[in-house]
């Protein structure tokens, strides 16, 4: 009886815990809905076997407990039974499994137009490029990399000049556009993740990965390391601020080009739009983050 | 089901080879140290399995401690914490669960289900054991190096596991790699026995639709691994060659820490595809055994026969074959190309069916059955319901865009101890309670088993039920501490502080499991013969716990499949495989089913 009072309780409990629980999706403040809509289905699709096969083991417990003179039935097989619960299995599935590829068709699909957006990772801090006027980020590698030129920019490429250097570890983008996050590593494996965006995609050295959202709602979000990347992973943060498009290049104004900054170093102004400068002052990076 | 139980006495083919002798000990060394007994091995590599696996626990108290108090414990910095997620994970997933089932359960039972008087090769099963023991020691061994233990994630994943940023990237990683790659070629002795003898080594009339479906479960896991461990065995290798000789296998270039580093033209995905093309299947090296050993635990306490028992086997071999083509479903946000995730979310899905089967399977087994609730039956109760808790969050997991929010969160955390933490050491604990009698002779303590169980399930539900729903919230997994952050509330905190007293409760009752264990080892009752009235020939030997060859003159014939239980007709609600259908003592009154 008890163990039966057990599967009950652990069934209705699971239930009552999902409704009750305090913690639940941070509100979304981009265009993937579709995937807590995804996660609603297969919330409502699998809880109901879950509860169903508990349920289901309680009341054999219960009803066909251990009696001496009792005998369990002999029946092997019923194999019209099992066919039945494979189709409908099957179709659960299928169900679960068709509107799950449909988004992420969506998700792999970046809308023409999208504006480009470079987030570049390193042990443990970001930086972020966007575009100018042109609407286009120059090429770029990591071997290029100099003091001079944090970002490894190609000084060859026309399309880098008017490049964007964001200064600091806060990215603004305007609410309401496609934006195509580009992503690049100096080291080692990170990851690009906005709880409120519900997308990620790994950063990957040696490669640019990508993926693209749309904000739907202004306001400061956190943008948190999400691949561990070494002893400091949980300390590699940054913000992602989301304003109106007016206010948005009114900031991008404020922000210093790559052609400039590149004449400032030249100039020995030594005014870099980085934190090269900051990180040659400690004995070694991400030193202070570590307790 | 002519094939399994027949009617009347059929025709067994004689033997087609003749016995032949086994080793015999004649010094207590080589009886119980060195011994080639499958048996004893079984017991040393549980043994080793536990031990390694009570280091890994305690490194769970240390990071829940940091987790639910992170201010309270200065002596934990980022890099210990890390050492400590690294090492549980690695040690509990390879050096215990597989090593226990396969190594352990594997050994134990095999030779004794199919008939067989010990493994076909056991001076190579001795050394099997003894190579695992090194690679055990190496890794222990890390703790004493320069920098300690790798801290590099259990997935090590490149170019992080071996650069300066990450704890143990000095000896520690190096080490790690090198006792994998021990702990494979170990495992690939002690495999190659386990299928040999499964395939050659099966008595008269065991055919394979008649083995008991722990063999079924621990053979095709064994297959598995035998295909999946190379992977990684290579991975390690390349590795090794990457960090020591700075060759560039998963190295692309790289500035780390301001310095431009000597390597180039690698590929850190490559690894990852390397690593899963192993870690994938080697869920399912766990599970297998897990799933095979459950069936018969529900099938001898329901005191019923398995239900659907071919469409039980046909769903071990299909989701085995199923289970290499599912790998990338761990990198669908890796940066691979995106449509891969088409394919693996479909196979990934498909996997769901023969394993739903199984599911209902194992709940029709105890329809209208005769369930006696001992210990065993308490824990196949408790796997079923952790497993298809742990199961159905998988498919939230394999479809792949629901994943994208959800990947590297807690919820993932939760999903897989749920799933191949918790339910497998279920039905190890199951296992233990229904097999201790045969090794020892003696009864586990019921009470304190009852205590086990209740603490053990309901603490382990408790911990990790809540866990899943801080990963929709966006709590991430592998993080030292939280920090400030705009959109995790304060009652997180408090949830992780619950969770950690729940895990030290839970801790404190398995010293209660191995205290029952060493108690009745001495003063357990008596558990006479076969004291679960079970049809398999383990129980069925001429002594018990049965000695050296097993089986006594002669080895048994094999009449029947395993699960002959409460079969119309009969007296007795259970007849072994290996009395003849003549000797089967009917009931007076005919048929007594109800």
């Amino acid at each position: 009886m008890a163990v039966a009072l057990l599967l009950i309780f652990v069934a209705v409990g699971t239930v009552v815990f999902h409704f009750m629980s305090p913690w639940w999706w941070t509100p979304i403040a981009s265009n993937w809905g579709y995937i807590d809509d995804t996660i609603a289905l297969t919330f409502w699709i699998t809880g109901f076997v879950f509860v169903a096969v508990v349920l289901f083991m309680a009341y054999c417990v219960w009803k066909f407990r251990y009696r001496k003179e009792n005998r369990a039935e002999y029946e092997p097989e019923n194999t019209k039974l099992e066919w039945w619960l494979t189709g409908l299995t099957t179709l659960g599935v299928v169900g679960m499994l068709t509107p799950g590829l449909f988004v992420w068709n969506q998700y792999v699909t970046v809308p023409e137009g999208a504006m480009e957006f470079e987030a570049l990772g390193e042990q443990w801090q970001w930086s972020f490029r966007l575009p100018g006027k042109d609407g286009k980020l120059g090429t770029s590698s990591i071997r290029n990399i100099t003091d001079n030129n944090p970002y490894g920019l190609n000084v060859k490429d026309p399309n880098g000049k008017d490049d964007v250097l964001v200064d600091g570890d806060e990215a603004h983008l305007p609410l309401g556009k496609p934006i195509k996050v580009l992503l690049r590593s100096k080291d080692v494996l990170h990851d690009f993740y906005v709880p409120q965006f519900r997308a990620k995609m790994d950063i990957v050295p040696g490669a640019i990965t990508y993926f693209w959202f749309t904000p739907t709602r202004t306001g400061t979000f956190d943008l948190l390391c999400f691949e561990l990347c070494g002893i400091g992973h949980h300390a590699m943060r940054g913000k992602v601020i989301i304003e109106s498009e007016k206010d948005f290049n009114a900031w991008l104004k404020t922000q210093p080009t790559f052609a400039k900054s590149m004449a400032q170093a030249r100039n020995g102004t030594e005014n870099l739009p980085n934190r090269v400068l900051t990180r040659a002052e400690g004995t070694s990076p991400g030193q202070g983050i570590v307790r | 089901m002519a094939d399994v139980a027949p009617a009347g006495t059929e025709f067994i083919p004689p033997a087609e080879v003749e016995d032949v002798e086994l080793y015999h000990a004649k010094t207590w060394v080589t009886k119980y140290v060195f011994s080639q007994d499958a048996k004893v091995i079984a017991i040393q590599y549980s043994a080793t399995a536990i031990a390694i696996g009570m280091v890994a626990m305690v490194l769970s108290w240390l990071m829940r401690l940091q987790l639910g108090f992170p201010e309270s414990f200065s002596i934990i910095d980022a890099g210990d914490y890390y050492q400590f997620i690294t090492m549980h994970g690695m040690i509990m997933v390879i050096y215990l669960l597989t090593a226990l089932f396969l190594g352990g359960f594997g050994n134990y039972l095999i030779p004794l289900m199919v008939g067989a008087r010990d493994m076909v090769f056991p001076y190579v099963n001795m050394l099997s054991y003894w190579v695992y023991l090194l690679a055990v020691l190496i890794l222990v061994a890390s703790w004493f190096v320069p920098g300690g233990p790798t801290g590099a994630g259990w997935t090590l994943y490149p170019p992080q596991a071996i650069l300066p940023g990450t704890p143990g990237s000095e000896a520690g990683v190096v080490l790690m790699l090198i006792s994998l790659a021990l702990f494979i070629v170990g495992f690939t002795m002690g495999g190659l026995n386990y299928v040999t003898t499964v395939l050659q080594a099966r008595t008269r009339g065991m055919t394979l639709m008649r083995l008991p479906l722990s063999v079924w479960g621990i053979f095709v896991a064994t297959i598995l691994a035998l295909l999946a461990f190379p992977a990684l065995f290579v991975a390690a290798v390349m590795m090794t060659l990457d960090r020591l000789l700075e060759t560039s296998f998963f190295m692309p270039t790289i500035i780390s820490m301001g310095e431009m580093l000597e390597y180039d033209g690698g590929s850190p995905l490559l690894f990852q595809h390397l690593f899963w093309f192993f870690g994938h299947p080697e869920v399912y090296i766990v599970a297998l055994p897990a799933f095979g050993i459950v069936s018969d635990l529900l099938s001898v306490h329901a005191r019923r026969h398995i239900f659907g028992y071919r469409m039980m086997v046909w769903a071990i071999v299909i989701i085995g074959g199923l289970s290499f083509v599912v790998w990338a479903h761990h990198m669908y946000v890796s940066g691979m190309n995106p449509w891969f995730g088409f394919f693996f979310a479909t196979t990934t899905l498909i996997i769901a069916v023969p394993t739903a089967l199984k599911v209902y399977n194992w709940a029709f087994t105890l329809w209208k059955a005769n369930i006696q609730l001992t210990i065993p039956m308490l824990f196949a109760l408790g796997f079923i319901v952790t497993f298809v808790n742990g199961g159905i969050t998988g498919l939230f997991l394999g479809n792949v865009v629901v994943d994208v929010p959800l990947s590297d969160t807690m919820f993932v955390v939760a999903h897989f101890h749920m799933v191949m933490g918790v339910a497998p050491l279920m039905v190890i604990f199951g296992a233990i309670y229904h097999w201790y009698p045969l090794m020892t002779g003696r009864m586990l303590d019921e009470a304190m088993g009852k205590f086990h169980f209740w603490v053990t399930f309901v603490g382990a539900y408790a911990i990790f039920l809540p866990i899943h729903y801080l990963g929709f919230l966006g709590v991430p997994r592998r993080y030292f501490e939280m920090g400030e952050t705009s959109f995790i509330p304060e009652s997180v905190q408090t949830l992780n502080a619950f969770v950690t007293v729940i895990v030290l409760i839970v801790g404190f009752a398995q010293f209660v499991f191995f205290y029952n264990v060493a108690r009745s080892f001495f003063k357990g009752k008596d558990a006479g013969r076969n004291p679960w009235k079970a049809t398999t020939l383990e129980w069925q030997t001429l002594e018990s716990p049965p000695g050296h060859g097993n089986f006594g003159a002669e080895l048994p014939v094999v009449y029947r499949w395993a699960y002959e239980y409460g079969a119309p007709g009969v007296e007795d609600d259970f007849v072994p495989q290996n009395i003849p259908p003549d000797e089967v003592k009917m009931a007076p009154g005919g048929a007594t089913q109800t």
